[in-house]
């Protein structure tokens, strides 16, 4: 280091330059992390498509038993069952084919976290895309029909990757999603008048 | 001849006129100099060279291309596809110029793929050249990134559907998985806000990016020098003039070389721009002649033909997010291979058997794959897809056991090169 060394008014001091180097360094690090903030920030839903989020209704009266209505949320599609007491009885029967029975690793509110997956037992709402890579499940409701196979609870069968869910949306051995199908938040105002997206503890929009 | 040979050698005489008055201001003689006709290249390459510089030349094509796409494509969930079907119909040479970009796409990446074949076959991944390797990775990372959203910008009903199984692969990362996908699409689906960030994406950011990858690469092989196909080091015997002597000037000889490359492959190109442009539903798919349907599935999604080797593979594993993790590190495993093989030998010309035998098996899996990837996830194949899969991670994990087996034939000290 020796020839570092200056003597006179022109001497450097090392050290100190090295610890204003590494100080306007740092000073600079910080300011472009809080710079980028703003544009980060820029790519979540805008307050346009916070407003488009808003709930959805349906009169689940005007759903015959054992028919399903799509309605959209959040553009998302939501799947409204209105289950028969069959249906719903035979959701009982096939635990050993089920990944999650009792929904444990699966999204939903507290109030659907029981064998219906349901407020009500005999109306299913789901968030209809699959949990595996977002298709949509198409509907198998037939048990046991020839197409899905003897043991076919009745459900629910995704034609991207096979996936398939029995009718309260819960996932079934051997398909490649690991998880049930979601359920919104929603909410009966007046009995069978479904609302999407809103209950307890999320009121109106997001 | 002579005037080449003089600028090979020695200082850049000194110019007069224009030319004296411009390389004082600017250095194009020393560049020349430099990079091309001083740039010592091993004399012999095989067809296996063709493919850098058709990357090269396909990368303009989609510039150029894509420059004129922007000009009548117009973003946005209600006017993009109908833009793309009034550049197909209506803008003067539309057809034309969007199937020389989607047939690019593909070509892109078959010229890619057979250029870092190349790197598997003669090791030219492996020391001093591993920073380049990795430049050429980040290239393809930076390509896969670009014709995706590339692929999502038409706004047909397999670009929404291919762009929701992609973005939802980020769903499984944990914790921060779902707020993350909800921030990409800037929606609580694929929607507006998406296509146009992946439209700022594809046509802004990622070119750039990429230019400045590719710029690197480069420089990068200006530094260390092409391996060859017989993996040895040309620079390790210079002749009296300092050059290696197993080295030719890459301008002319390569350059010459290289424009026959073009030619073939614009012939073969522009075949399938005139006469398949979709390439049988494989470069531009069915499904996606129909606008985006958020409500309506296709009855069987597959990315284009690019993508379904590393598809069949997210598809092969039950578990979603096994299956995403094993996705991501089949690409990631090319980043390691220079430390993988540990062969002492570079070139598969003088490779043992049991290392052409895995080269061989991977080649196949990955083009198996690519198969099945395009398949239903059904029956036997996904059975199938499952064993290409092991194969396929069996040939980068086992890779530092079988590249020391065997006894690898003895390298010559210089290249193998029969004059013409």
């Amino acid at each position: 280091m020796a020839e570092n060394v200056v003597v006179g008014d022109d001497a450097v001091d090392l050290s100190r330059r090295k610890f204003l180097t590494t100080a306007t360094v740092a000073t600079g690090a910080v300011g472009a992390v809080f710079a980028a903030v703003p544009f980060i920030a820029s790519w979540a839903p805008s307050e346009r498509a916070r407003a488009l989020g808003a709930p959805t209704e349906l009169d689940v009266s005007k759903i015959e038993p054992g028919q399903m209505a799509i309605v959209t949320w959040r553009r998302q599609p939501i799947y409204v069952v209105r289950r028969t007491p069959e249906m719903v009885e035979h959701l009982k029967g096939h635990d050993e084919l089920l990944k999650d029975k009792d929904s444990e690793s699966s999204e939903q509110p507290p109030y659907a976290k029981n064998l219906f997956r349901a407020r009500l037992p005999e109306v299913l709402v789901l968030i209809g895309t699959c949990t595996h890579l977002g298709c949509l499940p198409k509907q198998r409701f037939e048990a046991a029909s020839p197409e899905m196979g003897a043991s076919w609870p009745g459900g629910f069968f995704c034609p991207c990757h096979g996936s398939r869910f029995d009718l309260a949306g819960r996932v079934i051995n051997g398909s490649p999603a690991s998880v049930n199908l979601k359920v919104p938040p929603y909410d009966y105002p007046s009995p069978l008048k479904l609302v999407v997206g809103v209950d307890e503890t999320q009121k109106g929009a997001a | 001849m002579a005037a080449v040979q003089g600028s090979q050698s020695g200082p850049t005489p000194e110019r007069k006129g224009f030319l004296g008055w411009l390389n004082k201001r600017l250095p194009v003689d020393e560049f020349m100099r430099s990079q091309l006709t001083g740039y010592y290249a091993p004399k012999n390459f095989n067809i296996w060279y063709f493919f850098g510089s058709l990357a090269l030349l396909v990368l303009v094509l989609q510039l150029a291309t894509g420059i004129f796409l922007t000009m009548f494509y117009k973003p946005g969930e209600a006017t993009s596809f109908d833009s793309v079907e009034f550049i197909m119909r209506e803008v003067n040479f539309g057809w034309l110029i969007r199937y020389l970009h989607s047939t690019g796409a593909s070509a892109f990446f078959i010229v890619v793929y057979l250029h870092m074949f190349r790197a598997f076959l003669y090791g030219s991944y492996r020391a001093p050249r591993e920073l380049l390797w990795i430049l050429g990775m980040l290239v393809y990372l930076a390509l896969m990134a670009e014709a995706f959203m590339g692929y999502v910008l038409p706004w047909g009903n397999m670009s929404f559907w291919g762009a929701q199984v992609i973005v939802n692969l980020f769903s499984t990362i944990p914790a921060i998985g779902p707020p993350l996908v909800e921030w990409i699409r800037g929606d609580y689906g694929i929607a507006d806000a998406t296509l146009n960030r992946f439209f700022s994406l594809h046509v802004v950011a990622v070119p750039l990016a990429l230019l400045l990858l590719v710029m690197l690469h480069l420089v990068a092989l200006r530094q260390t020098g092409s391996n060859n196909p017989d993996g040895i080091e040309i620079k390790k015997k210079l002749g009296p003039d300092g050059h290696p002597v197993d080295g030719i000037p890459f301008h002319p000889y390569y350059t010459v070389k290289d424009v026959v490359g073009v030619g073939v492959f614009f012939v073969l190109f522009t075949i399938v721009v005139f006469f398949v442009p979709t390439f049988g539903g494989l470069f531009l798919e069915g499904p996606n002649f129909e606008p985006a349907n958020p409500m309506s599935t296709p009855e069987h999604i597959a990315p284009v033909w690019y993508f379904t080797p590393y598809y069949a593979i997210l598809r092969a594993v039950p578990n979603q997010r096994m299956g995403a993790l094993l996705m991501g590190l089949a690409v990631f495993a090319f980043f390691l291979m220079p430390w993988l093989d540990r062969s002492p030998v570079k070139s598969i010309r003088y490779k043992p058997f049991i290392s052409k035998v895995a080269l061989a098996i991977f080649a196949v899996s990955f083009v198996s794959l690519g198969y099945l990837g395009l398949q239903p996830a059904e029956g036997s194949y996904v059975m199938l897809a499952r064993i290409f899969s092991v194969l396929y991670f069996a040939f980068f994990v086992l890779m530092p056991i079988y590249s020391r087996m065997g006894t690898p034939k003895p390298v010559p000290e210089r290249v193998t090169y029969h004059a013409h």
